[in-house]
C-alpha cells in the first residue's frame, strides 16, 4: 500500500508542474482570445462604432471564430523562402513570451510562480529581448523586401527602447535590492497602501517604463514593425493561416506579459492598495494583479485608439535623446533617494 | 515673452505629456457614451426609411383585369443611356401590339429611373427592393416573365408609392 502511494506521490510530483504549465498556456491563450474581442470593443467605442456583435452574445464568440477561421486557412510558404527558418520565426517569436510567464510571480510566498528563481527579473529581460530574433527571422526568411524592412524597424526599434527599460528596472532594482520578483513585490508592501509602492518615488520611470513597454510589444504609436501604411504588414507580410496565428498570439501574450510586469515592478503586484486596516478590502490577492494588469491593458487600446504612428525617425528620437537621459539621471535620483534613506526601503 | 520661456514652457507641457493627455481624455470620453450614441443601424436587423421615390430593381405591372400594361412602344429601351433594355415585339391574335421579348440586363442598368419616367402607361417601374443577388450566369438578365413576377408580387408597393408621389408628377 505504501508503495502505492508511495509511487502515486512520485507521478504526482513530477507531472504536476507539466499540468500547472499547460495550465497557465491554456489560460495565456484564453486571456489573448479575449484580449483580441476588448481591443476590437474598446477601440470601437471610442471611434462610435459597435465592435463585434454578431457571433454569440454581444459577438462574445467572435475570437473563437477567428480561430478557427485562421487555423483552417492555408499556410503559404512563398517560392522563394527560407522554408526552415520560415517555419522556424513564428515558433521562435512565440516560444519565448509563453515562457517569460514561468517566473511571473501571481501570489504570495515562492509557490505564487512556476519558477521562483532569484535572477527572475534577468530571465524576463533575457526572454523578452529573444523574441526579436523571430521577428528578425520572419523578415529575412520571407525574402521579400516588405518583410526585411520591417524586420529591421523591429530590431533597432525593440534593441533602443531596451536599453530605456532595462535602466527603469534598474530603479525597481534599487528600490526593492532583490532580481526575484516575489521579493520585489514583498518590498513594496507597507502601511500607506498604494502610496508604498514604487510608482510614486520613481514615477518618471514608470512613465518611461510604460512608453518603452507599448514600444517593446510593437504596438500602437509605435508599430513601425507593423507600419500598414508604408510596408504593408512589417515582418509578417508573408505569413498566412496558423502561422500568422502563431504571431498574434505572440504580440498579444507579450502585451498581457508586460501589464503584469508593470503591475509586479510598480504597483505592488498581489498587494491591496488600500492599508491592511481596511479589511477585505486591505487584504492581498490575485485578483488585484489581475484588475492591474486589465488597466495597463486596457492602457494598450485606449493608446492605440488615441494615438497616430509615430515616424520612424521620431521613434529613435524619443528613445534615445529623451528617455535615456530621463532615465540615467532618474537613477541617480533614485540611488540617492534610498542612499540616504529619504525613501525607506522595503522590507 | 522672450523666445527662451517660450522654448522652455514647450518643453515642460512636450515633457509633461499635456496634450497626449488631453487627446486620451477626448477619446476616454467617447468609450463611456461610445455606444449610446445610436448612429450604428445593424443592417439586417434594422433598416434605414427609404424614399417612395426609391428606385430599386425592376417591374412591369398589369393592369387590374390581368392584362399586361406594356404596349411595345419601346421609349423606355431608346432612353435608357446604359443600352440595358432589349424588346421585340409582335401583333397579336387580337391585334394589340405587345412584346414577345423584354430584358433588362442588371449588369448595365445604372438605376437612373428614365424608362419608368418615359413609360407612357406606367408599365416599367422601378420598386424599392434592393436585396438581390444572382447565383448563376445569365441570372443578371431579368426576362419578361421575370419582371412581370416581380410586378404581381410588389404590385401593392408599387402602387402604394405610386399614390404617395403622385401629386408630384
Amino acid at each position: 500500500m505504501d508503495t502505492l502511494v508511495n509511487s502515486a506521490m512520485w507521478v504526482w510530483n513530477t507531472f504536476f508542474p507539466y499540468l500547472q504549465v499547460v495550465m497557465l498556456m491554456i489560460s495565456v491563450t484564453l486571456c489573448v482570445a479575449f484580449l483580441t474581442y476588448a481591443e476590437r470593443k474598446v477601440i470601437g467605442f471610442m471611434q462610435v462604432r459597435q465592435g463585434p456583435n454578431q457571433i454569440g452574445p454581444l459577438g462574445l464568440a467572435q475570437p473563437f471564430a477567428d480561430v478557427f477561421k485562421m487555423v483552417f486557412k492555408e499556410l503559404h510558404i512563398p517560392a522563394k523562402a527560407d522554408k526552415v527558418l520560415f517555419i522556424l520565426a513564428p515558433l521562435l517569436c512565440l516560444g519565448p513570451s509563453l515562457a517569460a510567464w514561468a517566473v511571473v510571480p501571481f501570489s504570495a510566498g515562492g509557490s505564487g510562480a512556476l519558477a521562483n528563481i532569484n535572477a527572475g527579473l534577468l530571465f524576463l529581460l533575457a526572454m523578452t529581448s529573444l523574441s526579436v530574433y523571430g521577428i528578425l527571422i520572419a523578415g529575412w526568411a520571407s525574402n521579400s523586401k516588405y518583410a526585411l524592412l520591417g524586420s529591421l524597424r523591429a530590431a533597432a526599434q525593440i534593441v533602443s527602447y531596451e536599453l530605456a527599460m532595462g535602466f527603469a528596472l534598474i530603479c525597481v532594482l534599487i528600490g526593492s535590492g532583490s532580481l526575484n520578483l516575489t521579493d520585489i513585490v514583498e518590498s513594496q508592501r507597507g502601511n500607506a497602501g498604494l502610496f508604498e509602492w514604487f510608482w510614486l518615488p520613481m514615477l518618471p520611470m514608470f512613465v518611461v517604463y510604460c512608453i518603452s513597454g507599448v514600444a517593446e510589444t510593437n504596438r500602437a504609436p509605435f508599430d513601425m514593425a507593423e507600419g500598414e501604411s508604408e510596408i504593408v504588414a512589417g515582418f509578417h507580410v508573408e505569413y498566412s493561416g496558423s502561422a500568422f496565428a502563431l504571431f498574434f498570439l505572440a504580440e498579444y501574450a507579450n502585451m498581457i506579459l508586460l501589464s503584469f510586469l508593470t503591475a509586479i515592478m510598480f504597483l505592488g503586484g498581489w498587494l491591496s492598495p488600500f492599508p491592511a486596516s481596511f479589511g477585505w478590502l486591505g487584504s492581498d490577492s490575485v485578483i488585484w494583479l489581475i484588475v492591474k494588469a486589465i488597466g495597463f491593458l486596457f492602457g494598450y487600446l485606449w493608446i492605440r485608439a488615441t494615438f497616430p504612428r509615430f515616424r520612424f525617425d521620431q521613434i529613435m528620437r524619443l528613445g534615445w535623446k529623451i528617455l535615456i537621459p530621463i532615465t540615467l539621471v532618474w537613477i541617480l535620483v533614485t540611488a540617492l533617494l534610498f542612499t540616504f534613506g529619504w525613501v525607506e526601503r522595503g522590507a | 515673452m522672450p523666445k527662451i520661456i517660450l522654448k522652455t514652457v514647450q518643453f515642460f507641457k512636450s515633457l509633461l505629456l499635456l496634450e497626449l493627455l488631453s487627446g486620451m481624455w477626448l477619446t476616454l470620453k467617447y468609450f463611456f457614451k461610445g455606444a449610446s450614441y445610436g448612429y450604428t443601424i445593424r443592417y439586417p436587423d434594422e433598416k434605414t426609411p427609404k424614399s417612395n421615390r426609391f428606385r430599386g430593381i425592376h417591374a412591369l405591372r398589369r393592369y387590374p383585369n390581368g392584362e399586361e400594361r406594356c404596349i411595345a412602344c419601346k421609349l423606355c429601351e431608346a432612353v435608357c443611356p446604359a443600352l440595358a433594355i432589349t424588346i421585340e415585339s409582335e401583333q397579336r391574335s387580337d391585334g394589340s401590339r405587345r412584346t414577345t421579348r423584354y430584358d433588362i440586363d442588371l449588369f448595365k442598368c445604372i438605376f437612373c429611373g428614365f424608362c419608368e419616367e418615359s413609360c407612357p402607361v406606367d408599365s416599367i417601374v422601378e420598386t424599392d427592393v434592393h436585396e438581390y443577388h444572382f447565383e448563376n450566369r445569365g441570372e443578371n438578365i431579368l426576362t419578361k416573365a421575370k419582371l412581370l413576377a416581380i410586378g404581381d408580387r410588389l404590385e401593392t408597393q408599387i402602387a402604394d408609392a405610386r399614390t404617395l408621389d403622385a401629386e408630384f408628377r
